[in-house]
This record gives C-alpha cells, sequence and structure tokens, in this order.
C-alpha cells in the first residue's frame, strides 16, 4: 500500500475515535465550545486530506458533516441527540468507506447521496428562512438514487415527506399548532412503526419543549427514520432559546500538544529482541568476569549492566499504553445502546491511565465492549422501572481500572437489576447446563456464574446489542486465554459487579524453572500455589492408589501428575527419591506437578508457540533463559487437563476405604450412579465404585458352569445380574457395570443407567435383601443403595467357596459395627462365608441382646473410629467370662493389636485377609475348648 | 535460458539441492532443546542470535534412520511467515548454478515422502541431485500422515 494512504489511514482512524469519544461527551455538554472545536477541527482535517489524496466520496461525507459540526459552532443550530447522532452516522459512513479503502485500496463504488442530504437537511434546519440553501452549495448534487452504498439504500427506502412542511396543522398531543418544519407525535410515530424496531420502549407523550427531545431520542434507534430526524432537529431548533453560543472564549482544552511519535511496531519488536539479545550477553560477559580475579573489567561492566538494564525497562515501557485506548469506543457503545433501548446510562470510567501490555489490550477491547453492551442490555433497566423500584432514572455503569500486584484489575459495575438468580437456574436446567439437582444444590453465586456456560444466554428477546448466547462464554474464554480470570458479584435489584484481572504483560511473565529427565521446563508462576518438597523420609509422601498417585498435603488429598508422564517422558524413577510437588491451581482445579528439580524462578520474556507445536497443548510458549538455552513453557491449563483425566480413573480395588470414606463424609455430597435393574424402582450406588460403564452385546456372553462370563480386556469377567436374569436392551446390549475387585473385574449386569447425580447418601430404611443396604432419597425419588460387595462376593467364588469348604462347622460371630451401612455390607459377607452373624450397633445393644460368651466363637469390631467399640472391646478382654473368645479387630492402625489384646487385626480393606483371619481364630477357639 | 542457483547438501548419504532464495543462514546447530511430546520430525528448537528457531529433523522427515549422535550436523536457515526454521542436515556442499531446463521430474517410483518433497531432479555427472522444495519440508502433520499411510497401504 501507499505509504501516504497507510499513513492516513491511521490517523483517521485514531482521528475517528476520539471524535466518537468527544461527540459522545459534546452531547452532554453542549456548551463545551473546546469539545466542539476538537471535533471540528478533527473532522476538517480528515475532509482536507481526502481531498488532497483524491477520495471525493470520503470528501464528500467529510464536508457535510463538518457542515453541521459548523452550524453547531456557530450556535445557530442546537446540538440535540438527534443531530449527534445524525453525525456520528457520518463518522460511521466515513470508518465503513476507510475500511473498504483498507482492504482493496480505493474508495467503493456508489455514493452517499442520502446521508449527505440529510445533513445538509440538518445544517440548513434553522437556518432555512435566512440563507437559503448556502450550504447546499458546498456538497455535490445526488446523482444517483440507486446507489450501491448500503446506508445510501437504506436511508431512501422511505419517502421524504417533504410537502408535509408547508402546511400548518394543529396537534392534539402538543395541544398547539405545528411549527414550520415540525412533524407530529402521530407521524414520528407511525414513522417508528414503519422500521421495524423490536424494543420500541418509552414513547413520548409529555407536552411542550421536553416532548420535542423525547420524541426525538428514540429516533436513534433507526436511521431510516432520518427524515423525521431533520424535522425534529428543525423543531428544535425554533422551540428553544438558541442560547448555544454561550462562551465565546474557545481555546480552553485543545489536545495537547503533540509529545508522542508514530512507531511502526515492527520497528519495536525488533528493539525488543535486540535488547534480550543484549541482556543475554551482558549476562554472559557478567559470568565470565565474576571468575576472574580482580578485573579491569569490573567497573565498566557494572556500568554495562545498569544501562543494559535501563534500557530493556524502557523497551518494555514502548510496549505499554493507557487502557484508556481500548475503552475509546465505549462512550459511544453505552451512548447507541441507551438511545435504542430507551434508558438512561451515565457512564463513569476511573484510570483510563492504568497501563498494560499493548498485545494484551489488544485482546480485551472485545470482551469489553461486549460486556458493556450486555450491562445496557441486561442490567440497566428501563428509566420507568426504576422509578418504580425508587432508584434515579438515569443507570450508571462504572468503569475502573487499576494495579494491583503484578495485575490490571478492570472493574464493571452497574446499578442496575442485578441477576435474576431464579430466572438463571430455570434457564440453566431448562439448556442442560446443569441438571435439575445441580441447580437445587447451588449457591447464588455458583448459579450467577452459569452465565459464563457454553451456550447460555437469558435474555428473553434477542436485541440487536446482545443476547445471541455466544456471550459470556465467549467473554470468559478470551479472558483466560490471555491467563486472566473474571468473576461476578450479584445482588438483585441493586446490581452486577464484573471483575477482570489480567495480567500486566503477556510478553514478560514470572516463570519458576523446573526440571525433570535433565530437561528444563518453565511454569508460569502465576497458576503456581505453593511448593512442596516429597521424598520417603518427608512427611508429604507421595501415595498410590490404583495407580493414580495422589499427596496428603495437610488435610486433603491432592491428585499429583509427574511431569515426566505429563509429557511421556517416562523412565521409571525410584519413588523415594526427593522431589518436588508443584502444588498449581487452574480454575477451580487444584492439582500437584511432581518435578525433579527446582531451580530458580525468573523472568521470562514469552516467545509465541512454533507453530508446527502448536497441536501440544501442554505448552503455551517458549523463552530463551539467561543462559542463553531455550526452553518450554509449560500451560497450566493443557496439564491440568491432564491432571484430571488421571484423577478420573478412580480407584476401585478399596471398596471398602472408599464406601466408608463416603458414609464418615456424612452431610457431604457424593456421586452417585442412579440405574435400574428388575424392578422399575431406581437404584443406586456410589459412581467411585464403579471403575466403568459399558454396553456389552449380548452375543459376546459365554456359559461357563459359574454363570455368564465375557472376554474384557485381556481377562474374563463374570457377569452378575442385579434383577437375576440378563436383559439386554432393544439393540441387543446388556449396560454392564465394571467393578474392579483387587486383580479381578466384576461386571454387574443392570436395566439401564439413568443418572449420575450428587447427593448425601444418607441411608435412611435399612433393608435386609442381600445385596441392598438400604432406601434412600436421592435425586428426591426414594432410591435403593445398592451393596456393591455382595455382588462382588457373589462373584469372586473361588476364595468364598473354598473358604467354605475348609470350614467344619458354622461358627458363630458377634459384630460390633455402629456405622449401619458397614453393618450391613459386612454382616452378608460374613453370612456368605458361613458364619452365624450376630450384629450389634452398640454396647446398650450388646446388652440388651443378652449375649453369652458361650454363643460365640469370635467377635469382631471395627475399632478405628469407634471409641464405644474400642471401650467394649476393652471391656471384653478384662471379662473373666470372655477373654478366651478371640477378638478380632477391625482397623487400619498397627497398633490396635497391643492396646486391647487382640487375637487379631485386620485391615478394613483386606475382605480375603478377614476372612481367613476370622476362620483361623475361630477354630482356635474350638481347639481350645 | 534461465538458471537458477541452488546450495547443496548431504542427508544420509543423498545429495540434495535447495534454493539460495530461500536460505538465511547455514551454521552449526549447538544445544537443541528437544521437545516432549513434539512430532517426531521435530527435533527441538534452538537459540539463533536471539530467535528462537525450530529445528526439522530433515532425516525423520524424509523417513532415514537417526544419524550418530556424535557425528558433526549442519542446519540451514530458513523464515516462512514470522517463524525460523532450521532443518538439521548431515554436511553442506557448495553453491552450484544450475539450468532450469535440465531439471527432469521426480521419477513416478519414488517414495512418496520423498516425492512429496521433491521438486525435480538433475543429473550431475557423477551422481543425481533431488531439488528440495523447502515449503513442502516445511509441512507433515495431517498430509504428510496421509501420505505416509498410503505408502504403508
Amino acid at each position: 500500500m501507499d505509504d501516504l494512504l497507510s499513513e492516513f489511514l491511521t490517523e483517521t482512524s485514531e482521528s475517528l475515535e476520539v471524535i466518537d469519544a468527544e461527540l459522545v461527551r459534546f452531547e452532554a455538554e453542549p456548551n463545551d465550545q473546546g469539545i466542539l472545536n476538537n471535533v471540528f477541527r478533527l473532522v476538517h482535517t480528515i475532509k482536507g486530506t481526502c481531498g488532497f489524496l483524491g477520495l471525493p466520496r470520503l470528501e464528500a461525507v467529510a464536508h457535510a458533516g463538518e457542515t453541521l459540526l459548523g452550524r453547531f459552532r456557530d450556535g445557530t443550530i442546537e446540538v440535540t441527540p438527534p443531530a449527534v447522532t445524525l453525525v456520528l452516522e457520518s463518522i460511521d459512513q466515513i470508518k465503513a468507506l476507510l475500511g473498504h479503502l483498507e482492504a482493496n485500496e480505493t474508495e467503493p463504488e456508489g455514493d452517499d447521496a442520502a446521508l449527505i442530504n440529510r445533513l445538509e437537511q440538518a445544517a440548513e434546519g434553522a437556518l432555512a428562512e435566512d440563507k437559503p440553501a448556502e450550504a447546499a452549495a458546498a456538497a455535490e448534487p445526488a446523482p444517483a438514487p440507486a446507489a450501491k452504498a448500503e446506508s445510501a439504500d437504506e436511508k431512501t427506502k422511505k419517502p421524504r415527506p417533504a410537502n408535509l412542511a408547508d402546511d400548518v396543522r394543529w396537534d392534539e398531543d402538543l395541544g398547539r399548532e405545528l411549527r414550520p418544519g415540525e412533524v407530529s407525535l402521530a407521524e414520528l410515530e407511525a414513522a417508528f412503526a414503519s422500521v421495524d424496531v423490536e424494543d420500541f420502549a418509552n414513547p413520548p407523550v409529555s407536552a411542550e419543549g421536553e416532548t420535542a427531545t423525547e420524541a426525538a431520542a428514540p429516533e436513534a434507534e433507526e436511521p431510516v427514520a432520518a427524515p423525521v430526524v431533520d424535522k425534529a432537529i428543525k423543531s428544535l431548533a425554533a422551540i428553544a432559546d438558541a442560547d448555544a453560543a454561550n462562551d465565546a472564549e474557545v481555546r480552553s482544552e485543545g489536545p495537547r500538544a503533540s509529545q508522542s511519535i508514530r512507531v511502526n511496531v515492527d520497528v519495536l519488536e525488533h528493539l525488543m529482541n535486540m535488547v534480550s539479545e543484549l541482556v543475554l550477553t551482558r549476562n554472559q560477559l557478567l559470568q565470565m568476569v565474576r571468575a576472574m580475579e580482580d578485573s579491569e573489567f569490573k567497573t565498566p561492566l557494572q556500568r554495562l549492566s545498569n544501562v543494559t538494564g535501563e534500557l530493556q525497562e524502557a523497551v518494555m515501557k514502548t510496549r505499554m499504553q493507557p487502557i484508556g485506548n481500548a475503552w475509546k469506543k465505549i462512550p459511544r457503545i453505552v451512548r447507541d445502546a441507551s438511545n435504542d433501548l430507551g434508558k438512561k446510562i451515565k457512564l463513569v470510567m476511573e484510570g483510563d491511565q492504568t497501563e498494560l501490555d499493548r498485545q494484551v489490550l489488544e485482546l480485551i477491547r472485545d470482551p469489553l465492549t461486549h460486556m458493556i453492551r450486555n450491562s445496557c442490555d441486561h442490567g440497566i433497566e428501563l428509566p420507568s422501572d426504576r422509578m418504580a423500584v425508587g432508584k434515579p432514572e438515569a443507570g450508571s455503569i462504572v468503569l475502573r481500572a487499576y494495579h494491583e500486584g503484578g495485575h490490571i484489575h478492570i472493574e464493571l459495575r452497574d446499578d442496575g437489576a442485578g441477576l435474576k438468580t431464579a430466572r438463571i437456574r430455570q434457564k440453566a436446567i431448562e439448556k442442560g447446563v446443569v441438571t435439575v439437582e445441580e441447580a437445587t444444590n447451588m449457591t447464588d453465586q455458583q448459579i450467577h456464574r452459569l452465565i459464563f456456560a457454553p451456550g447460555f444466554s437469558t435474555a428473553e428477546k434477542v436485541t440487536n446489542l446482545s443476547g445471541r448466547g455466544v456471550g459470556m462464554d465467549v467473554v470468559k474464554t478470551n479472558i483466560e486465554v490471555i491467563g486472566g480470570a473474571v468473576d461476578l458479584v450479584s445482588r438483585e435489584g441493586e446490581g452486577t459487579t464484573f471483575t477482570i484481572k489480567i495480567p500486566l504483560t503477556l510478553a514478560i511473565v514470572s516463570a519458576l524453572i523446573v526440571g525433570v529427565e535433565g530437561q528444563r521446563f518453565a511454569v508460569p508462576q502465576l497458576s503456581v500455589v505453593e511448593l512442596v518438597r516429597t521424598g520417603s523420609e518427608n512427611e508429604n509422601r507421595i501415595e498410590q492408589i490404583n495407580g493414580t498417585q495422589v499427596l496428603r498435603l495437610r488435610d486433603r488429598l491432592l491428585p499429583v501428575l509427574p511431569l515426566t508422564t505429563a509429557l511421556k517422558l517416562d523412565k521409571e524413577s525410584e519413588a523415594s527419591k526427593s522431589r518436588f510437588v508443584i502444588v498449581m491451581q487452574v480454575a477451580s482445579h487444584r492439582f500437584g506437578l511432581v518435578v525433579d528439580e527446582v531451580f530458580d524462578t525468573e523472568e521470562i520474556v514469552v516467545k509465541p508457540i512454533a507453530s508446527l507445536l502448536r497441536d501440544v497443548t501442554e505448552y503455551s510458549g517458549s523463552t530463551i533463559l539467561g543462559d542463553g538455552s531455550v526452553i518450554m513453557i509449560l500451560d497450566p491449563n493443557g496439564i491440568s487437563k491432564l491432571a484430571a483425566l488421571d484423577t478420573g480413573k478412580t480407584t476401585t480395588n478399596t471398596v471398602v476405604e472408599e464406601t466408608q470414606r463416603l458414609v464418615s463424609r456424612g452431610d457431604q455430597k457424593t456421586s452417585l450412579l442412579v440405574f435400574s435393574a428388575g424392578t422399575s424402582e431406581p437404584k443406586a450406588c456410589p459412581l467411585s465404585l464403579v471403575t466403568r460403564l459399558e454396553e456389552i452385546e449380548i452375543d459376546r456372553f459365554e456359559m461357563t458352569n459359574r454363570g455368564p462370563v465375557v472376554q474384557y480386556r485381556g481377562q474374563l469377567m463374570p457377569i452378575i445380574h442385579m434383577a437375576g436374569g440378563m436383559n439386554s436392551n432393544e439393540n441387543g446390549r446388556q449396560p454392564v457395570l465394571v467393578v474392579n475387585n483387587g486383580d479381578s473385574v466384576v461386571g454387574i449386569g443392570v436395566d439401564q443407567v439413568l443418572d449420575i447425580t450428587e447427593d448425601v447418601l444418607k441411608v435412611s430404611l435399612e433393608d435386609d435383601t442381600p445385596g441392598i443396604l438400604g432406601t434412600a432419597v436421592i435425586a428426591g425419588k426414594a432410591t435403593e443403595v445398592i451393596d456393591i460387595g455382595h455382588f462382588l462376593s457373589q462373584a469372586d467364588y473361588d476364595w468364598a467357596s473354598a473358604m467354605s469348604e475348609m470350614r467344619t462347622a458354622p461358627k458363630s460371630l458377634l459384630l460390633f459395627e455402629s456405622h449401619a451401612f458397614f453393618r450391613n455390607m459386612l454382616a452378608p459377607l460374613l453370612e456368605a462365608s458361613g458364619y452365624i452373624v450376630t450384629s450389634v450397633a452398640s454396647a446398650a445393644e450388646a446388652i440388651e441382646a443378652n449375649i453369652e460368651p458361650a454363643d460365640f466363637d469370635v467377635v469382631l469390631a471395627d475399632v478405628d473410629n469407634d471409641e464405644e467399640a474400642r471401650r467394649f472391646m476393652e471391656q471384653l478382654s478384662t471379662d473373666d467370662k470372655w477373654r478366651d473368645v478371640p477378638r478380632i479387630a477391625l482397623s487400619n492402625r498397627e497398633d490396635s493389636l497391643v492396646e486391647a489384646d487382640f487375637a487379631g487385626c485386620v485391615r478394613k480393606s483386606d475382605r480375603h485377609g478377614l476372612l481367613a483371619v476370622l476362620d483361623q481364630t475361630a477354630n482356635l477357639k474350638g481347639q481350645a475348648a | 535460458m534461465s538458471s537458477s542457483e541452488y546450495i547443496t547438501l548431504y542427508i544420509g548419504g543423498q545429495l540434495f539441492g535447495a534454493s539460495v532464495a530461500r536460505i538465511h543462514d547455514v551454521f552449526a546447530p549447538t544445544s537443541i532443546t528437544p521437545v516432549p511430546l513434539s512430532p517426531p520430525e521435530v527435533a527441538g528448537l534452538l537459540n539463533l542470535r536471539g530467535r528462537i528457531v525450530t529445528a526439522i529433523d530433515t532425516r525423520a522427515r524424509l523417513g532415514l534412520p537417526p544419524r550418530d549422535p556424535e557425528a558433526d550436523i549442519m542446519a540451514i536457515g530458513i523464515e516462512k511467515g514470522s517463524e525460523s526454521f532450521g532443518l538439521i542436515i548431515d554436511e553442506v556442499g557448495e553453491v552450484m548454478t544450475l539450468d532450469d531446463s535440465d531439471r527432469e521430474d521426480v521419477p513416478g517410483n519414488l517414495d512418496p515422502v520423498w516425492a512429496q518433497v521433491a521438486a525435480g531432479v538433475y543429473r550431475l555427472k557423477d551422481r543425481l541431485l533431488v531439488l528440495m522444495d523447502i515449503d513442502k519440508v516445511l509441512s507433515f502433520g495431517a498430509e504428510g500422515d496421509a501420505d505416509r499411510g498410503s505408502k504403508a497401504a
């Protein structure tokens, strides 16, 4: 492109942004000559340059706009919203033309006759009587009505009711004669009605001067109504006390003298690269000199070092721009939106001098615009509604930016209606964003955050501003892409505050340099919560559950992922080795990344990732370290997805532990799998006990004398149907819950998997039916809670049958267990293994049951969590009659055995062990007797 | 008669020619940082005077066995878009001027991966020179996979 032209384009679009903002300000303060002069000057410059460059179409539009502005300046025309709208329209047209010019290097075909006409008319407006058509001569006459330009097309749709101006008519609404050029309200309304505006609110009704203003305001809704605008302007000019040209003194607040020059971004980038290299070289030099004793280079090198540092800082600064640059369009947006929606909105912008990186600035511009639109559209109520609830008629939107802790915070606050929690909840359920159960259990704050969910929009109707359902989720994604975060606080009736937190710069981030397998990587400090050293001799140990690594960190388990696994660098290194866990937080997900070494933190210059590596989501970029080596920057988002995948593979070999954990959690929620089997009533079991859900073709079932089996992942999986017979669904497939039982896998056939839900697992009605623990209310329905353990034991033929063969006579057993859940799980298991089980839940119950030592071969009690059980066992050990009955403790603690003189101690999860120990000790008593 | 200048280079014993116009640098790459999870053709990243260069292992790209890790390597630097690439090769030869009219089509029976990156063949006095299409060398992934798939089939 021609240098001259490209410079013109850059300069003009900057001027236009200023004009936009200034005009809106001007509208509010029509008496401020300073603003007007500034606008006038800018438009004039554009016009002049266009003429110079030979761009007639642009020049014509600019000229017409300038003429109207000139009239404002002379004070011959009152500054009114419709008039300003018209000027803004001409600015828009100029922008459109510029856009075309930029793409094609020529002006588009067609002309802007209609627009120019209207501008001229507005300019003539009040002058029409005394200075006929002076302005008209200046602009070219409009040649072709069949203009190609959209604007022209659009605007010629309505015939101009020119003849009306001459008639003197009575207007009932105004209660007086219409002045020359004025139109009746009825006509105005008719004009709107013909214009397809969805949201026509606030029809003008009051009388006199105000009427004209109010009547004119909605006109901005659609430029098609333009001929009417002319009239309104004329009338306004006539009605109002023409007091515009108040202060003659003009040059109060001209633009500050230009202290800046335009520099191509490429030049800056190049400069930046050169400085980075300079820094590297300096670092090398420093290292070399440090090794030397008493070098004469030391002093000059120190100076070089300082200068380099300052230079680097200065170059960084060139990339910084005030956030106000991204806000320039906002006043215009708010103005247009308030006009379109018939709302009154006051915009306050604070901290527009807050600086941030150019790149970040570009990236937040669109999300911010969208959020502002949302606030105008959904946030601020109509004036009438506001008055009704006792708020000031005009709503306010406050946009505030400030620095805090290496971040820019942007706050967008409105005093509108706030989010309608109930409505969002309902909508979220309708749209399938959350289930009914989830929604009912969420706090208001959580519900509010659902507006960031993909495909969510609560707009009652789609307006042209917002409400297309691609809103806030895109905003959120865009902000997260640049390492930012967005959140909101809303109070119904009081307003909503959005907060955006973004890093100052994308180019330089503080990063932790870590190492695995001799390779170094950078982890953005932003997502690092803490560093934990682990190792066998350390209190923070990495433990394994079914191959998944977890870290016991204070009171919680943290899923951890070795970086070697994430990057597939796997070489099985010894677990005892002292290593580091970087605790990372990505959104709400917290996990640990295991690395071999942590070097230090370094400010790194982020370089975009190579195109060939773009598909590798584990990296967000690369950088050159101080020593000149290139390293990859890990993307916490990408890594967290891996970690999430890993943790999803839940541990199932410790069914008992897991069940116990769930039960002992009390009121906490558990993920439950809801399904049907046999009957139509829903059944449920903790989801964590189920490894996978499979649908297996009925043809794949093979019969053995122990029942059906299926070849599953290289081993035979016995299948037990919960309701007895097999029941495939219509397409010949059997839904199967695959349960991992230690080394073997068991499939439990069900009729249909209904849902996965979160609820409190609280068995309220207990049940004697084997395999059923009881009934609980899950998702508002009575649901049978299934004892997975029962089905496991049913399938586990080998040992169960082997054990029963060993026993000669049935032994009786006293089970002391206060947890109903557990009691119900253990008793059937023990009974299935040939014991006569008497279970008691408390000492009182034991006394009541009138138990006699002679009746029992063995006593079994869970002594870990249960103080009462422990005391009971101790009591037995000191009781002469009971002393001979062997006592077995269920405990995960080694020392239990010693304390209460137990015959045996078994870990709770060890089903095989339990039966083996029981068998041994029960027989022991028999022998002793 | 028009002619073009080529830099000759050796990869796995084969002589290649690459257009001088496309080559920015010839350098001996040092300390290439391997990138886990990257496509096998990507040897890693390296720092060339403050720029991060994506190093492409041409042997892997051409389906040749890896070279002796101890052997000296060379690289030619290429700019594509706003990015820098370095093609890791075994050895750099000389600059050669060849007549365009002497260029022959790629033989139809050439390995598809080779055929993809070859823009033509020159019959030199003592050996054949395969003209390398730099852009094709740099484009792999979906396209390249498809080619390799058809080769396997």
